[in-house]
């Protein structure tokens, strides 16, 4: 067994993310499975193999340089407030964060 | 009245005054309006908006002015991509009530370049899936098989094309996205090289692997929709300066003498008899056409779905993050920050992303970055070199799509694993950046649509549209 439930259940919280008690065995066998599939993996030796984080190599990108810092419009905020679940314009109101 | 429009089509009929853009438009609706409870293609129409631009478009055919390339082209959006002023869910609970205060850049450049938009079109839940079947809002039929998927995840975007609710769509692809339901749903569908269309606009998945990208009728159409999408944008860094070239002017070129790889390791076991017959026969037309052909290696190709199900899980887990209950979408009341949280995301999203949500926080988690996040991205490199090696001998790739046609509604939606092991062709491609297009290659049984796939070389987007025209043009989709 690649994961256990313990494991799903700390990387739930890590994620913040309510799960039931059939969704945490469910996706628990299932990701065991796809674990268990990724594990080929390791047929390969990639100890002299550089990880590829980033996908466009130097004479593709764009910007070698930042660009200019320029104050341009941008009034977006009135919309944006008005499709959020709980605006308080200028802000967006959450529950309590601090206690007391 | 037209049943097949093009885009040379509308260009030439409102040109001649034999149709306004505004009744192409309201044709179009009505085509939608009889079809799409069937297919639920669309999950939401713009048609206050479309008004707006073909006011715009039968204004300059009145004044006699030039028309921009696109106009009065009614084309739909995938549901990912944000449409200021018009709902863009994602195919998710979490964004049911999302109205975005500003449109993705490939929608403002194709209504900058005439396009109608008719609406936005269904799809996996946030891009996430192969068949379509993980979308809140329902799955979508494939209008040559209703009983079957029109593949994923643009497979509204696939459904609407194919069933003449729009003349061309965007879709996005980041594993195959675009390409598999174009080859399930029978049109020609590309995704470009990573960096040639902005992305900014489009709702991520995975970052470094999401590309925006046309669906149409033929190739000619495909290649005019890339043309005014792709380019720079400073609100995406990672959209190249790359020029972009006339690609309908480079469609025309002769194809003879090319030389095409074909990697072994794309025909092994797992496709369907019926699959392989249509992509053989498809590429002997390329021999007929006087196309060199290669037998390659591709090495890596096996560990490919393990690499890409790490790379996209784990950018997926960071990305959809954003999703709190905060500033936009659902939110479940909880009675602090992190409990709502917590509730909005366990209500808001589908078992397919919440199962990439785990998987993707698991691989980035202490003790299992290495083993699996850094693995997977150093296995990336090598299926990238793979590509290299293989254009140092070759100027294109030509594999299967998908290792299957159309499959029932149902079929696959208990085992996950056996769903991420249909995207086994498409996934290299964007895993190493490259250009690839899906073009039709005959039906299974005369009936379900096959797609041979065409890679080109990063930026190689004309001689992947030259290629695919050329095959159209041969007779390629009735192989």
């Amino acid at each position: 067994m690649k994961i256990s439930r313990e494991d799903v259940m700390r990387v739930a919280e890590l994620a913040y993310l309510d799960l039931s008690e059939t969704e945490l065995e469910t996706y628990r066998a299932q990701i065991d499975e796809i674990l268990e599939y990724i594990g080929k993996l390791n047929e390969l030796d990639t100890a002299k193999v550089e990880p590829m984080a980033q996908v466009l190599t130097g004479d593709q990108q764009a910007d070698a340089t930042l660009r200019e810092d320029l104050v341009v419009p941008c009034a977006v905020a009135e919309d944006v407030l008005k499709h959020a679940p709980d605006p308080e314009p200028p802000y967006f109101r959450v529950p309590k964060v601090i206690e007391r | 009245m037209t049943t097949n429009w093009t885009i040379d089509g509308v260009r030439e009929a409102l040109a001649a005054k034999k149709i306004s853009a505004g009744e192409l438009a309201g044709e179009f609706y009505k085509r939608i309006e009889a079809r799409n409870p069937e297919l639920n293609a669309y999950l939401a129409l713009s048609p206050e908006r479309a008004r707006r631009q073909t006011d715009k478009i039968d204004a300059l055919v009145a004044a006699g002015k030039p028309l921009p390339p696109l106009a009065g082209v009614p084309v739909a959006i995938k549901d990912v991509i944000s449409t200021r002023g018009i709902k863009t869910t994602c195919g998710s609970k979490i964004l049911e009530n999302h109205i975005p205060a500003y449109d993705a850049t490939a929608v403002e450049r194709l209504e900058a370049a005439g396009a109608v938009i008719l609406g936005k079109t269904n799809c996996d839940e946030f891009a996430m899936g192969s068949s379509n079947e993980n979308s809140a809002y329902g799955p979508v039929k494939n209008p040559v098989a209703p009983d079957r998927v029109p593949g994923g995840s643009s497979g509204g975007s696939a459904a609407a094309v194919a069933a003449g609710l729009a003349v061309a769509a965007l879709g996005t692809d980041t594993g195959g996205s675009i390409r598999q339901p174009g080859a399930l749903c029978g049109i020609p569908a590309m995704m470009g090289s990573y960096g040639r269309v902005s992305r900014y606009g489009l709702i991520a998945f995975a970052s470094s692997l999401d590309r925006i990208g046309p669906l149409a009728t033929n190739v000619g159409d495909v290649a005019a929709i890339l043309q005014v999408v792709a380019g720079r944008d400073p609100h995406d860094s990672t959209s190249t300066t790359t020029p972009v070239p006339d690609y309908r002017a480079e469609l025309e070129k002769p194809v003879k003498g090319l030389r095409l790889g074909i990697p072994k390791e794309y025909f092994g076991e797992g496709m369907e008899a019926g699959v392989r017959q249509k992509i053989e026969a498809g590429i002997a037309i390329f021999k007929k056409l006087g196309c060199g052909l290669v037998e390659i290696r591709m090495p890596h190709t096996d560990y490919a779905i393990a690499a890409y199900y790490i790379i996209a899980t784990a950018e997926a887990s960071s990305n959809l993050a954003r999703y709190d209950g905060v500033r936009y979408g659902l939110r479940v009341h909880g009675d602090s920050l992190l409990s709502m949280y917590r509730k909005t995301r366990g209500a808001g999203f589908g078992a397919e992303v919440k199962r990439r949500i785990v998987l993707g926080t698991y691989v980035l988690s202490a003790g299992y970055y290495d083993a699996y996040y850094l693995k997977g991205q150093r296995v990336r490199s090598l299926i990238a070199q793979d590509f290299r090696d293989a254009f140092t001998k070759v100027d294109a790739i030509l594999t299967p799509t998908s290792p299957v046609p159309a499959f029932k509604l149902g079929e696959r939606t208990d085992d996950p694993l056996q769903m991420y092991l249909a995207d086994i062709y498409t996934v290299t491609g964007s895993l190493a950046g490259v250009p690839g297009i899906s073009v039709p290659c005959g039906k299974v049984g005369g009936k379900l649509p096959v797609g041979l796939q065409i890679f080109g070389s990063a930026f190689g987007e004309a001689r992947v549209l030259q290629l695919a025209h050329a095959f159209e043009q041969a007779g390629g989709a009735s192989v």
